[in-house]
Parts: structure tokens; C-alpha cells; sequence
């Protein structure tokens, strides 16, 4: 079902979104890979506070190309989910509602995202040309020196993406597989 | 006859072919999403074979990469016995292509200098370059830039010779399966059978620069290859992995001798956006 949905992801926002739901993304979303979950993570540790705010975030796992003059973006489609696994139950128990990756998740990703009425979204690996086309601002939030790696602030308009694992922990590549 | 080669053509070309390669398919990957497309039956693999055909559009006709992994740059060089090369050293040559290709086309930096201490080389150098010696006096460059996403979910298999056929199947299965939605979906799949540990990696990398329409000439490799595509298409995993029929394009296999006691079975995941380009010098 085509379902468009607003940020901040809120946990009323999660509680419609099924399995398998094609949504269309406007708003303001985070955008953090590797590196930077690395950074998030030494300083929870120090007991720092985070560079974004966490409170149903939405994070994008992505590490854009550069932008020619006069666009927000370069090419921006997502990453790999599963190389921010160890990462993520952390920042959903401190609140962030929503990821978008693509790929597999881990257990203990898929019982944090039930844990705290949580959502992962796959958007089309590969697709980066395309996706970009609905990033209308971008902006460098922080750890710039980590280049493609930085965290990102994004305005989204229609950002496409296909809900895998629903709230209730249903997992869309897993119902493919058994079919 | 010695033939010379200034080493300042080899940048140039590998330059060219650095953004030639990142922003438009080649005509027999092009043209195999086309057909996947058609063949589809999930509506969501549809939706997202689509979204594919759209996302190739922009990326020409805007100059937007087709993936913001721009990869790493594979670069397979045939160099003629016959050749002298002359100017900067031929590996210089080739990371200075790199180095203004990916600067030049807006192409993102996804190299770190050392795998332990990651720091980003900035300018996506070095390469990986493969050389081989052949008879006559031409330069033939293979620029082939990966991406990572399927890159990591390749396999080997050191198989022994019981295995038999049978085992090279079951391998070249479980590393599709485990790759599933990882490998971005619809994939190509090079597979390289034989030689040794490393023979076995860099055959199954070859393999996915040739097209994808060209099968084996090896009779017994070629219906291999047509029957393992089937295979992996009726796992289900489909375009994006969000099921469907089309969950490979093609499945690319090269052979080469090997010892008494093994079966080395190496199999080179690529993503749809399987960039490959051939110049001759």
C-alpha cells in the first residue's frame, strides 16, 4: 500500500506502517554511516550527548557522491544496513524511530526496532541518481572531516522507500524467502 | 617491432573511462534491465526495476553517478610483449587516471590508505591493477570500478575434488542466497573455477567484465551458467530483494587448470550497476 508520511516518524506515524508498505518520505532526516555510528557510539561512551537530536529520528544509512554546482546532493542511495547493526539497538533505545538502509538486519536489531515501536525502511540500493532527486537541501551537521562519512542533515520531499521490517518485528525479505 | 606507448594516454583513457563507467551502462547491461523488466512479475520488483530504468536516465542525462558508490577502481591491463612504454612509471599512470577521473566526474573518494587505520585517501588511488603479458604490440585497459555492497557478501570455496560439480553449485548458491537484498539485486554473478586461492578470486572478478549476453565458449561451462541462473532465479529474492522473479542477470564463469587435490571455487558478487568498459590502445 502507498502510504505519505511525514517527519519526525513519530511512534503514532510507526504504528500504520505494515510490512511491505510503499511510503513516500517528506521532512527532515539524519544521514549517518560507518564511521560516524563509531563516533555516536565513543561518545555514549564518554557520556557525551549525541550530535543530532535522537527523539524519533529518522537516520539514513548513506555516503553521497559530491554535489556538482548548484545541486544539494550527489548521487545518494543507501548503504548497506547491516555494517550499522552493532550500532543501532543504542540509538533506538534513545529514542531514533526510523532507519532507511537496505539489506538484512541482526536479531538483536529486529528486537530493538519491537522494543521501541520502531521501523526500518529499504530504499533501492543503486538508485542514487534517482534518489537524489528528492534531496532538495543538504547540510553537514557534524564530523566533517569524515568526508562522505560526515553526518548530514537532508529535506526530503517523496523520498521513496519500502517498509521491511514493521514495528511488530514482521520481516519483509524473510516472508520472501519462504515463500 | 617495438611499439611505444606514452604512459600520459593510458591517464587520459582511464580517466574517460573513471566517469564513462559511473554514469551510463554498458549496452549489454542496459539492455538486460530492460528485459528483466518485462519479465518481472512481483509489482514491487516491477516497481523497483522501474525505478531502475528512471534512476539510469537521470544519472546520464544529468551526470549524477547511477550509484553513489562509485566503487573501487578494478583496472585489468593486457600489455602486448611488444610494447615500450615511455613517461611516468605504467601503476603512476594508471592511479593519476584515477585521481582526476574521480575528481574530474564528481565521483565519491572510497578508499582508506590502510585497512586497520581507514583514513580516506581523498582521491579514491590506489587502484587495483592486474597485469598480463600477451603476444603483440596493443594495450588492452578493462576498467571495471566495484562497489562494495556486493563486493562483500563474495565468497570462496576451497571445494575438493569429490565435490565434483555438484559442490561448485551449491557454492555458487549459498554465496547468492546469503548475499540476497545485501548485494543490491537484480546481481550478476562471476565465478571463477579452478587455478588456485588467488587465480580463483581474479577469474571470478574477470567474469564480470564480460557482457553479460556473451555465455562461455566451454560447452559444459556454458550450460552451467544458464542452469545456475535459473537456479537463482527461483529463489524468490528478487529486484531489491523484495521478491520477484529476476534476482540475477546473468551468471559469468571462467575456468582454468588446477591440482590433483582441490577444486577452488570463487564467487565475485556484482549489484546491477555492474560497470565494466573495454578500450584498446
Amino acid at each position: 500500500m502507498d502510504k505519505y508520511i511525514k517527519t519526525p516518524i513519530t511512534k503514532e506515524i510507526t504504528a500504520n506502517l505494515k510490512m511491505g508498505d510503499y511510503v513516500y518520505i517528506t521532512g527532515t532526516i539524519y544521514v549517518a554511516r560507518d564511521a560516524a555510528h563509531k563516533r555516536m557510539e565513543e561518545a555514549l561512551t564518554r557520556g557525551e550527548s549525541l550530535p543530532i537530536p535522537i527523539e524519533d529520528a529518522t537516520i539514513y544509512y548513506m555516503g553521497p557522491s559530491p554535489a556538482r554546482e548548484g545541486r544539494p546532493i550527489g548521487s545518494a542511495g543507501p548503504t548497506t544496513a547491516s555494517r550499522m547493526d552493532k550500532y543501532a539497538p543504542a540509538l533506538l533505545d534513545l529514542g531514533q524511530t526510523a532507519m532507511i538502509g537496505k539489506g538484512k538486519r541482526s536479531q538483536e536489531v529486529i528486537d530493538a526496532i519491537i522494543r521501541n515501536q520502531a521501523v526500518y525502511f529499504a530504499a533501492v540500493g543503486g538508485a542514487g541518481a534517482l534518489l537524489s532527486k528528492c534531496i532538495k537541501k543538504s547540510e553537514i551537521v557534524c564530523y566533517a572531516d569524515l568526508g562522505a562519512e560526515a553526518i548530514r542533515k537532508l529535506q526530503v520531499v517523496d523520498f521513496p522507500a519500502v517498509v521491511v521490517i514493521d514495528r511488530e518485528g514482521n520481516n519483509l525479505y524473510n516472508f520472501n524467502s519462504e515463500q | 617491432m617495438i611499439r611505444t606507448i606514452d604512459t600520459s594516454i593510458v591517464t587520459e583513457t582511464i580517466k574517460e573511462m573513471c566517469i564513462q563507467t559511473n554514469h551510463c551502462l554498458s549496452k549489454d547491461m542496459d539492455s538486460s534491465l530492460k528485459k528483466a523488466l518485462e519479465h518481472e512479475q512481483s509489482v514491487l520488483g516491477k516497481k523497483i526495476l522501474q525505478q531502475l530504468q528512471d534512476n539510469l536516465k537521470v544519472a546520464k542525462k544529468e551526470m549524477i553517478p547511477i550509484c553513489q558508490d562509485t566503487g573501487m577502481a578494478v583496472v585489468f591491463l593486457e600489455i602486448g610483449q611488444d610494447v615500450h612504454f615511455e613517461g611516468i612509471n605504467l601503476e603512476d599512470a594508471v592511479n593519476e587516471g584515477v585521481r582526476q577521473g574521480y575528481q574530474e566526474g564528481y565521483l565519491r573518494k572510497s578508499v582508506v590508505g590502510d585497512p586497520i587505520l581507514r583514513e580516506n585517501t581523498k582521491d579514491n588511488t590506489p587502484a587495483v591493477i592486474h597485469y598480463s603479458i600477451v603476444p603483440g604490440d596493443n594495450v588492452t585497459i578493462t576498467f571495471a570500478p566495484k562497489g562494495f555492497g556486493s563486493e562483500n557478501m563474495s565468497r570462496i570455496f576451497m571445494l575438493k575434488p569429490a565435490d565434483g560439480i555438484e559442490g561448485v553449485k551449491n557454492a555458487i548458491l549459498t554465496a547468492v542466497s546469503e548475499a540476497g537484498p545485501n548485494a543490491c539485486p537484480p546481481m550478476v554473478v562471476g565465478v571463477g573455477i579452478g587455478g588456485d586461492f588467488e587465480k580463483a578470486a581474479i577469474m571470478a572478478k574477470q567474469a564480470l567484465t564480460r557482457d553479460v549476453d556473451q555465455r562461455s565458449e566451454i560447452l559444459y561451462v556454458s550450460k552451467l551458467e544458464q542452469e545456475m541462473l535459473n537456479q537463482i532465479n527461483s529463489l524468490g529474492i528478487g529486484p531489491g530483494g523484495l521478491g520477484g522473479v529476476v534476482t540475477a542477470l546473468a551468471v559469468n564463469i571462467n575456468t582454468y587448470p588446477t591440482h590433483i587435490a582441490g577444486l577452488p571455487v570463487a564467487v565475485n558478487i556484482c549489484c546491477h550497476v555492474n560497470r565494466h568498459m573495454v578500450r584498446t590502445l
